[in-house]
């Protein structure tokens, strides 16, 4: 390499024109990101897994579609001998009820499409409100120190001590139920363990020798955050958010389940399950199973999702959950 | 802090000259105790009392072991740490105590290279963009005129401008260290602060990236700070060097002046474990073995902070700070903080230390810290 001349010569030349277009193109490198997307597209078991979570979502969009389709409404009750025995008694699936029905017969099939809306927005929402509290939060702790993170930090290890469910349910009697206090509760509820691991990225990332190169070169708090910063804890972030979802789903099942989630006709999954406990032990397999088993295969889904995610954007492993 | 310890700067080079003057800068880390209400009490005397003057177009080595001190003084130079006390004056302005804000105008003209070529650059940018940094703080260029000076200057480090657009890991050491040069040199500088800029590459890189900052000195008159622990390194590209210990200089001298007439036990010490080329000499010469490791910087020895390990050791080094000044009659640009100076021809290889065993122990009692 010919140093001295190239560094004679540099001052006097203008830069070398850049190739632009697909030349550009070729030499330009590949993110993070993008390599992290690629090693996700080779994960099998995560491409079916985003096929499934894409065929729950299509059900939960197109859950009216559904419900003309078989004729029948969510909250449709068919009378005895229809929709249930003469002495009231849930029907078994048949050609009428794929999915048989409930104990006031109404079409489990449909109600379950309609169940998917309410898990999956609490799903979404309730974990995007976690993540965002967690993050800011934890961002805030750790760059700033001192006095903000002891006390956030306190605050972190308070939330965390409290059972979760008993504080949710208290909460959930005291304000009452419904869809917006149920996605409130949860996310309000949950940051903590994200605003613990971001603290702890954040932490370490502070220290390197980038943080320092920005700040020698005159960069203020904000754009160390947000430019050098940040960008660095995005990928443990993702992973985690792909992973809380299916917790969060599995939260607001739970307490539907124990009567202090959505609010009766509505359909919904935990509810669903809480109910069919009155007649499975009369025979009525169906309804605990069909509910079950959209639970179990939309958590699993979005469980293996996140471990796909995990391994494509974290591949050492060497950042999160040790 | 110790007032002996304030020597006078080199009068050599006059004011118009310097660049960057420090003086009598001490830094000192609270160590944390735990306790919940006894806590600041101890202190890491990181940096204690260094004054240095460096002219404009030279380079001033700075040497010594690792946990000296040298890194902290570089952060110190650079406002990346506050001063505990001390003044740093750049281009004639005192910038020890300037606020955020008003520093950020001298952060365009003092930059650093970092030591590990992997940690200094953000593995999630692009490589225009992080070079690039400089202008978009600043504000100073946008768009394709940022794109622009961004490839100039990566040209002038010796770095494909087509390469823009990649990410750090893509590139090797040296082409990192290329790139962090280049960040440095984005604002043509008047001083940069190399903090062990070829330590983490291999030799023939660490040759590359030492003619390249060379030959940016000679191109743009740039100043250099160069910390190292390579010896024969801080030889090649030094006009002058500065030998630290435990958070205070020892020896500061022209580089021949320093190699040929060490008049410090410590610098001796450190030029004779410099390995030599010709294993005949190598083999002739008395190499000094330092007796034991260097003392906590938390309760730093009494007197010389060299007397438990020095050879020529005195019931004097323990007593009293020697101060930095000419000794046996060097030029005054050669001055050396020893009681006892090594004149020239003298061998320390044999010397054993004239103290009871017990002094040199270092008690906590004896410790002239905060």
């Amino acid at each position: 390499m010919s140093l001295s001349s190239n560094a004679a010569t540099a001052l006097a030349e203008p830069a070398a024109p850049v190739a632009e277009g697909e030349a550009a193109k070729k030499i330009e490198g590949k993110s993070p990101w993008r390599l992290g997307y690629e090693r996700l597209r080779r994960d099998r078991a995560a491409m079916i897994s985003v096929a499934v979570i894409v065929l729950i979502v299509l059900m939960a969009i197109f859950a009216p579609v559904i419900a003309a389709i078989v004729g029948h409404g969510p909250n449709e009750q068919f009378p005895a001998p229809i929709g249930v025995t003469v002495d009231g008694q849930p029907l078994g699936p048949s050609a009428t009820f794929l999915l048989g029905t409930d104990t006031l017969g109404r079409d489990v099939l449909v109600r379950i499409a309609y169940g998917a809306r309410i898990s999956l927005i609490v799903g979404f929402v309730a974990t995007i409100i976690t993540v965002a509290i967690g993050a800011a939060v934890g961002l805030a702790a750790a760059y700033f120190g001192g006095l903000v993170d002891s006390s956030l930090a306190r605050l972190m290890d308070w939330l965390l001590a409290i059972p979760f469910l008993l504080l949710a349910i208290s909460l959930v009697s005291v304000i009452g139920p419904g869809l917006t206090v149920l996605i409130i509760v949860i996310g309000f509820l949950g940051w903590a363990s994200v605003g613990r691991i971001v603290r702890g990225q954040v932490l370490s990332i502070k220290e390197k020798e980038y943080v320092e190169a920005a700040r020698s070169l005159g960069a203020g708090p904000w754009r160390i955050m947000f430019i050098d910063i940040l960008p660095n804890v995005i990928a443990p972030i993702i992973v985690y958010t792909s992973l809380l979802i299916p917790v969060t789903i599995v939260a607001e099942a739970s307490l539907s389940f124990l009567g202090v989630g959505i609010p009766p006709p509505t359909a919904d999954w935990g509810q669903m399950i809480a109910d069919s406990q009155s007649v499975y032990q009369y025979g009525a397999w169906w309804y605990l199973v069909f509910p079950s088993l959209a639970l179990l295969i939309t958590t699993l889904a979005f469980n293996i999702l996140g471990d796909g995610v995990r391994d494509a954007f974290d591949p050492r492993g060497d950042q999160l959950f040790v | 802090m110790n007032a002996s310890t304030a020597a006078t700067p080199p009068a050599a080079v006059t004011d118009a000259d310097v660049l960057l003057r420090v003086e009598d800068v001490v830094k000192h880390f609270p160590v944390r105790s735990g306790k919940l209400f006894e806590r600041d009490k101890a202190f890491v005397h990181a940096v204690d009392g260094v004054s240095l003057a460096v002219a404009r177009g030279q380079t001033l080595g700075l040497v010594g072991e690792t946990g000296c001190g040298k890194s902290t003084l570089a952060r110190c130079i650079t406002r990346l740490h506050d001063l505990t006390s001390g003044r740093v004056i750049f281009d004639g302005d005192d910038i020890s105590t300037l606020p955020p804000r008003r520093m950020r105008p001298y952060r365009r003209e003092m930059q650093m290279i970092f030591q590990d070529p992997y940690g200094s650059l953000n593995p999630r940018r692009r490589v225009g963009s992080i070079i690039g940094d400089p202008f978009a703080i600043h504000k100073t260029a946008t768009g394709q005129e940022r794109k622009r000076r961004v490839q100039e200057v990566m040209e002038l480090v010796g770095l494909n401008p087509e390469h823009y657009n990649r990410f750090p890991a893509e590139f090797s050491g040296g082409q990192r260290q290329r790139i962090g040069v280049a960040r440095a040199l984005a604002f043509r500088p008047k001083l940069i602060v190399c903090d062990e800029p070829v330590s983490a590459l291999d030799v023939s890189i660490q040759a590359q990236i030492i003619n390249l900052l060379a030959d940016l000195q000679g191109e743009l008159g740039l100043t250099y700070i160069f910390i190292a622990h390579d010896l024969s390194v801080v030889r090649h590209v030094s006009n002058s060097v500065a030998v630290m210990y435990l958070g205070k200089v020892t020896e500061l001298a022209p580089v021949e002046q320093l190699w040929n007439h060490p008049r410090h036990p410590y610098t001796d010490a450190l030029l004779s474990a410099v390995p030599l080329p010709d294993p005949n000499k190598s083999a002739q010469r008395e190499r000094i073995i330092l007796v034991g490791d260097v003392p906590s910087p938390i309760v730093p020895p009494s007197g010389c902070r060299f007397h438990p390990r020095c050879p020529k050791a005195r019931q004097d080094c323990v007593d009293r700070d020697p101060a930095l000044e000419p000794r046996l009659g060097d030029e005054p640009d050669h001055v050396a903080a020893c009681h006892f100076p090594v004149a020239d021809g003298e061998d320390i290889s044999q010397a054993r230390p004239s103290l009871a065993a017990e002094d040199r122990i270092i008690e906590p009692g004896l410790l002239g810290g905060s």
